[in-house]
């Protein structure tokens, strides 16, 4: 809009604005990991080593994106890693019997059935979500465990394993698998932004009685939101079976809490409403290259948890920072 | 119906009410909150209603707006019998009500929260296919919009978070009057403000009815209420007690009428100051 006195002031005051943008905060964090493992490792700022960061932040990359959506409706999905487990199962179990299409569709549709319950859940009864995916977690932990009868199923190389095919780049690799990740980022960060949904589900984490008042159908918005993350952990059973061909009940274990890591850390605020994908995506990244860069630095794994719980109690501390300040 | 002249100098008489009520009743249980309660709202005019608490006002604007509905009585528009089932049918006749700062969404910029629940889409395959909004058009509609209420604001795309109460009260009005097309309902819209905002939001109330809407306040703003209300609606024990005209009574008459202390000529009991 066109004040002059207005403009001179935002002019002056860009470092301001700059700081308050909302990726600010977890663009500094990333590039402070990077400058200090760079120091620390001659080996980390290298292109082979950096796409093996990206490799490693596929499933967990992918899950954020759904945990992102859930958390924006202020939120939290619990069941997440769980539902992705029992979609490696049925992938490869189903695949067992011959045909790849059915395996996926079969897994399409336990892990849709999976998300939709929860939403019905949170809709319907008006059930709070932690507690409702903290149920489903554990019925579907445990029902991934007796499909499985507690052993792992192998799965030869079939279009469930396409996406880790390698792609060479110079000393680079990347997976078919980075490039779906990117995908559902791209895509997500579209329908946020750019589609009335988007803006709806902003709206339902916000205020909810607010987009009630305006006509918003918040119990709908609510619920594709929960399908909508089942229908991203199939892509991450997918993405998943892409990196180690072998479906094990006991995988992701950590997958729930990482992702709502990488969510937090990306600067989603966990009380609803704001934030986005794309600060998931630094966050995921940031997980990422500090477990790589302990790594290369030779600092036990255990230490590594220590690091990540560190950063999301200071990313949740900023958050309600922001949120004080805003009120 | 008596015809009556809204705030005196229209000149004409506005015979049929915008939005009217005859005989509403609404009871919870055992509890009547209106007992036969009739509303008149007039043509170019700020109508205030005022009344002490539990007095029924709220209920009686509630079923005005759809978000109750009577268990007798009629509510009309432009004269017609219409029954209002829930909000959106109540909208559909062009009644729009402000909730305040209720009905904005914090974290959103100012155009999304205009827009909210009614997002424009792009014309063509983008916007079929690909469900894009079209945001330029919301943005340069939101800024007309601001302009012409004089809501001094830096960009549409500010976030409604970080603006003070009285543009958030901007925002939400903006809201009804961009999309209301005839009456525009606000519940305590100077609650909560300073001297300077409350100024600034009476300004824009005014400017509402200027563009040729209709204005319902409900408020116990008594200062307010003068200033800016054409005629004033009494409510007392769940109906209407009478209509009276700022310019004749002073605030403690009103208030007098109000709690019952004073009664009112039959002229205003009639509903027509």
């Amino acid at each position: 809009m066109s004040h002059p006195a207005v403009e001179t002031r935002r002019r002056g005051a860009w470092a301001y604005h700059a700081v308050r943008q909302p990726l600010f905060g977890p663009v500094v964090a990333l590039t402070i990991a990077l400058v200090v493992f760079s120091a620390i490792s001659p080996r980390f700022l290298t292109a082979n080593n950096l796409s093996l960061v990206f490799q490693q932040s596929i499933v967990i990359g992918i899950l954020a994106v759904g945990q992102t959506l859930v958390i924006l409706t202020a939120g939290i999905d619990l069941s997440i890693g769980a539902v992705t487990v029992l979609g490696t199962l049925v992938m490869a179990k189903v695949v067992a019997d011959g045909n790849v299409v059915v395996a996926f569709a079969t897994a399409l549709v336990v892990c849709l059935a999976a998300g939709s319950l929860n939403g019905a859940l949170v809709t319907r009864l008006s059930l709070p979500p932690f507690i409702v995916t903290l149920g489903t977690f554990t019925i579907i932990a445990a029902a991934s465990q007796l499909y499985a009868g507690s052993r792992t199923y192998p799965v030869q190389p079939s279009a469930l394993t396409w996406l880790g095919t390698q792609l060479r780049f110079g000393s680079a690799t990347v997976t078919y698998g980075v490039f779906l990740m990117l995908a559902c980022y791209v895509v997500v960060w579209y329908m946020l932004s750019r589609t009335a949904w988007g803006k709806h589900v902003y709206a339902v984490g916000g205020n909810p009685e607010a987009a009630r008042l305006t006509g918003i159908k918040v119990r709908r918005v609510l619920f594709s939101v929960y399908a909508g993350t089942g229908f991203i952990a199939v892509l991450a059973a997918w993405a998943a079976l892409g990196r180690i061909p072998n479906a094990d009940p006991n995988a992701f274990q950590n997958a729930n809490l990482e992702s709502i890591t990488a969510v937090v850390i990306g600067g989603t605020s966990m009380f609803g409403g704001r934030g986005g994908v794309m600060g998931t995506l630094v966050g995921t990244l940031i997980v990422g290259v500090l477990r790589n860069g302990l790594t290369l630095a030779g600092v036990d794994n255990l230490y590594q948890n220590i690091a990540t719980g560190v950063l999301v109690i200071l990313a949740v501390t900023v958050d309600q920072f922001i949120r004080r300040r805003s009120q | 119906m008596n015809p009556a002249e809204p705030g005196g100098d229209l000149g004409v008489p506005a015979a049929v009410p915008v939005l009217q009520a005859r005989g509403i009743v609404k009871r919870y249980g055992h509890v009547t909150a209106i007992d036969g309660a009739d509303f008149d709202l007039l043509r170019g005019e700020i109508l205030a209603v005022i009344g002490d608490n539990g007095a029924g006002k709220s209920t009686l604007i509630k079923v005005l707006t759809g978000a109750v509905i009577p268990d007798a009585g009629q509510v009309y528009v432009e004269g017609a019998p219409v029954t209002f089932r829930n909000p959106l049918d109540a909208r559909a006749y062009g009644i729009e009500p402000v909730y305040q700062d209720l009905a904005v969404a914090p974290a959103l910029d100012i155009w999304s929260n205009l827009f909210l629940g009614r997002e424009v889409r792009r014309r063509g395959f983008a916007g079929r296919f690909l469900r894009m909004l079209d945001a330029p058009r919301m943005r340069r509609e939101s800024e007309q919009h601001m302009d012409e209420l004089k809501i001094g604001l830096n960009s549409v795309s500010q976030t409604v978070e970080t603006l003070s109460g009285g543009q958030r009260q901007g925002v939400a009005v903006a809201r009804a009057v961009a999309f209301g097309r005839k009456v525009v309902i606000m519940d305590e819209p100077t609650a909560a403000l300073g001297v300077k905002e409350t100024g600034m939001v009476l300004d824009l109330i005014r400017k509402v009815r200027d563009r040729g809407l209709q204005v319902v306040i409900i408020s116990h703003d008594m200062p307010s209420v003068f200033e800016i209300a054409d005629r004033v609606h009494v409510h007392r024990l769940g109906r209407r007690s009478c209509v009276v005209d700022p310019k004749v009574r002073s605030m403690s008459e009103v208030v007098a009428l109000m709690t019952g202390a004073l009664e009112p000529t039959e002229l205003e009991r009639n509903g027509a100051s």
